[in-house]
């Protein structure tokens, strides 16, 4: 199985036309669902993770033959795919909303009414989207600081930073509202 | 905003935004969409642009003193 499938990366890359797209298919049926799912904590929309798993793969084919087998295919295609999800997010309005099928167990807090949730959303909605998605995957999706700074290209420092000021920002903004959190 | 303020800020937003349950999959096989993606036609040259923009800079630079014209017009 491994052999298979560091066979499979070699050809992928290599781009030879007799093998190449036998390759790459068998690639993207093995990744589409993880590439999905990442795409869908940063875009928290199925239609649009859909659009862009399908985004992230065209990249992934352009830029095959700069592909390195040693650094792992889902560790590329993650990278590939939070930059196309940082591009989404620069032109698309964002739903922040998750569909109730696709949410996970709320953490009640009594001292937290639904109007102070909305109003969070809502403003975490308003955030630069290079603040936002930091804040999305490490906060929201408890990602480690590792796995956010390789998708983003960044270092551990910068995903921090860029996590407290979408923190500050939004505090600010609640407090603007007369949301003391 | 202090380490106190940070931490609350980070379980509001938890609360306000849930995160994605377990391992969602794409509601359909996406390899078509793929295929049909890999088949497109790539976008034809815009010719009679490229032309266009050619001549302009020809002109350009056989008879400079028309550039403050050109500029006038762009």
């Amino acid at each position: 199985m491994g052999d298979g499938l560091s066979e499979m990366m070699n050809e992928f890359r290599k781009g030879n036309p007799a093998t190449y797209e036998a390759a790459f298919e068998a690639l993207f049926r093995l990744h589409q669902g993880a590439v999905y799912g990442w795409l869908l904590r940063m875009v928290r929309n199925p239609a649009a993770a859909e659009d862009l798993t399908v985004e992230t793969f065209w990249r992934i084919h352009r830029a095959h033959a700069r592909f390195q087998p040693a650094r792992g295919f889902e560790a590329w295609a993650r990278s590939i795919a939070t930059h196309a999800a940082l591009d989404w997010m620069r032109t698309a309005r964002v739903e922040i909303e998750l569909p109730a099928a696709l949410a996970g167990p709320a953490i009640a807090d009594p001292a937290i009414n639904e109007e102070i949730r909305r109003k969070t959303a809502l403003a975490f909605g308003h955030l630069p989207p290079k603040l936002r998605i930091a804040a999305t995957l490490a906060v929201i999706e408890q990602q480690t600081h590792k796995e956010v700074a390789e998708a983003l290209g960044i270092s551990v420092a910068a995903v921090k930073l860029r996590v407290f000021r979408a923190l500050r920002s939004l505090r600010k903004d609640l407090e603007r509202q007369g949301i003391k959190p | 905003m202090t380490e106190h303020d940070e931490t609350r800020m980070k379980e509001l937003l938890q609360q306000a935004l849930p995160r994605v349950q377990g391992e969602p999959a794409p509601r359909r096989d996406l390899w078509p969409a793929m295929q049909k993606r890999l088949e497109a036609k790539p976008t034809a040259l815009p010719w009679f642009d490229l032309a266009l923009a050619a001549s302009l800079v020809a002109l350009a630079a056989l008879f400079p003193a028309s550039i403050p014209v050109l500029l006038y017009y762009l």
